[in-house]
């Protein structure tokens, strides 16, 4: 749904993004995930024909950006970073003026912004004037425009930047919801967003893109180690030099705790699963053990270290 | 399509916001001290016609009244029109919503020509507004229709003219206030220049004359006379400037 190669923008000299090259299929959801001033705001203005690429091609829908612009944007919702609206406008003023501009027939109108007005939760907020909304309405609005027109894909910069948890957790299910319906490129830098919502990533630092792949896979090639955490009660040097003693582990680290009540991280080696033995030690130690679980590398330290390393692609 | 959604929304945009009422308000008792004050004086003379027959030879409503209060009525708009086409681009750019509305399937055509009609559709409602006096003049004398038609068709073409120069400077910024500025300085400078056609010699002195704004619309249009020429200067400047905005917004996208 698409396809962008070798993709470059440059501002005076300065590459806001180099030689991209990534594709997106139908009904994906995609996050787009990088530090501020990546390049992921340059990237969504050129996929949604704002402005054209300094050199690269790309396809949406089919069509080309360059040369088949006004067929793109026909097919293409697009949410700006800081949600711009017509603030003097009430919301269905400006909804069915949004229905207008991208070309709705004049008989559906009416039925179409029904059906994104009650899709974005925005019943209540209907005849009031946009200018005069909360941070949580007009992202609403905001997605609300970007849904009319039923475009097949939808190019969304940063949809849940500035809203309160409950807001965002309606949001992103909002977009979780059409996968498989519709095909989404979203942008943000919230890390778990990228998780929840998102079924492949693609990370980009300083213009270009370092990495591609599902949150999952991503998670499981760049963790060096497995890691699993216990809460135990007990002496806290016995307890790790008896953790140390077992096969496999390669490092214990005390987390948290006080006295005898403590946390330890324990790293193992990776194809090695060894929480068995490790509860079994603990136990037949007589200490006590109250919790065990596995940790996963959060993709917070995923990102971390694709950024600040060596980029690794999967293509 | 794309251009009569863009029309309503601007009307509606100006209804919304206290622009079009102050513009409306201050044209209206502006132009309605120039009638007023024409009209006494004309009344006065005419009185004075009456007592001597002599001096009433070249005394009638359209020459005296019509004439001075249209002449009057182009520089008004000089003045106003730089504040109905400051906010058209540069609000919307700083906004961002100019960002967005080009990712819309719409044309940079169509967006310009809709915003174009709207302010040249809000004009026309205010000179019909004024169109109360003429009525009220048909009350007392003969008023003839054409050239009071030719008049307000003349002070369209006029505004149509000094729209398209303000929607240029509106894409240039993105600051309202300079916008006006620019449109202002430089709607200013083509009056100016109609002097200087006075001073200048020959040749110099007629191509001045030519490209003053307001020549155009005094020597024929207020008059009530309707010269081919004069329109074509006024469709031309409109469209050189609708023009040089299109470019200026394809430019504007390169650039990011």
């Amino acid at each position: 749904m698409i396809e962008v190669e070798g993709l470059t923008k440059l501002y005076g000299s300065k590459a806001a993004i180099d030689n991209l090259t990534f594709r997106v299929e139908k009904g994906e959801v995609v996050g787009f995930l990088g530090p501020n001033g990546a390049g992921k705001t340059t990237t969504m203005r050129v996929l949604s024909c704002f402005m054209p690429p300094t050199a690269g091609t790309a396809r949406v829908a089919g069509y080309d950006i360059r040369s088949q612009a006004l067929e793109v944007r026909r097919r293409i919702g697009y949410l700006p970073e800081h949600v711009p609206l017509y603030t003097d406008l009430t919301v269905t003023q400006y909804l069915n003026f949004v229905a207008d501009a991208k070309g709705v027939p004049r008989q559906a109108r009416r039925q179409r912004v029904e059906e994104t007005i009650e899709r974005c939760l925005l019943q209540d907020a209907r005849r009031r004037i946009i200018g005069k909304l909360s941070k949580g309405f007009r992202q609403r609005v905001g997605l609300a425009q970007a849904l009319l027109g039923d475009a097949p894909v939808l190019i969304l910069d940063e949809p849940t930047i500035g809203l309160d948890p409950k807001q965002i957790i309606e949001i992103r299910s909002l977009i979780r919801d059409m996968r498989g319906e519709r095909t989404v490129i979203l942008s943000t830098h919230i890390l778990p967003e990228v998780s929840m919502v998102c079924q492949r990533v693609i990370i980009i630092n300083e213009g270009r893109i370092v990495a591609v792949d599902t949150p999952e896979n991503l998670t499981r090639r760049l963790q060096r180690s497995t890691q699993v955490l216990l809460q135990i009660e007990g002496p806290p040097e016995q307890i790790t030099r008896r953790l140390g003693e077992v096969n496999g582990v390669l490092r214990v680290q005390t987390k948290d705790g006080a006295g005898s009540l403590c946390r330890y991280l324990v790293e193992t080696e990776k194809s090695q699963d060894l929480r068995q033995e490790l509860a079994r030690v603990i136990c037949g130690s007589g200490w006590g053990l109250l919790e065990l679980r596995p940790v996963d590398m959060s993709l917070e330290d995923i990102f971390i270290r694709l950024v600040t390393e060596e980029p690794v692609t999967s293509e | 399509m794309g251009t009569l959604a863009i029309f309503k929304k601007e009307m509606r945009a100006y209804f919304a916001s206290p622009i079009a009422y102050a513009i409306f308000t201050l044209f209206l008792v502006i132009c309605g001290y120039f009638f007023y004050s024409f009209l006494i004086y004309y009344s006065l003379a005419s009185m004075q016609a009456s007592m001597s027959p002599g001096l009433g030879a070249g005394l009638n409503v359209t020459d005296s009244i019509l004439r001075p209060l249209f002449t009057n009525m182009s520089v008004v708009l000089l003045f106003l029109m730089p504040m109905l086409t400051m906010r058209l681009f540069a609000e919307e750019r700083k906004q961002g919503t100019l960002e967005l509305l080009l990712t819309y399937p719409v044309r940079d055509g169509e967006v310009l020509l809709g915003k174009f009609m709207s302010a040249v559709a809000l004009t026309a409602l205010l000179l019909l507004a004024t169109g109360i006096y003429p009525l009220l003049l048909t009350l007392w004398g003969e008023v003839e229709l054409y050239p009071v038609l030719t008049g307000y068709l003349g002070l369209l073409l006029l505004a149509a003219a000094f729209i398209a120069l303000g929607l240029l400077c509106s894409s240039l910024t993105e600051n309202q206030v300079v916008a006006a500025a620019f449109t202002f300085g430089a709607l200013l400078l083509f009056w100016i220049i109609g002097w200087a056609a006075s001073l200048a010699e020959g040749d110099w002195g007629v191509l001045f004359r030519q490209l003053s704004i307001v020549e155009h619309f005094v020597g024929s249009f207020a008059r009530g006379v309707l010269e081919l020429k004069d329109v074509a200067y006024y469709v031309g400047m409109a469209s050189f400037f609708l023009f040089a905005t299109l470019k200026s917004l394809e430019i504007r996208r390169w650039k990011g």
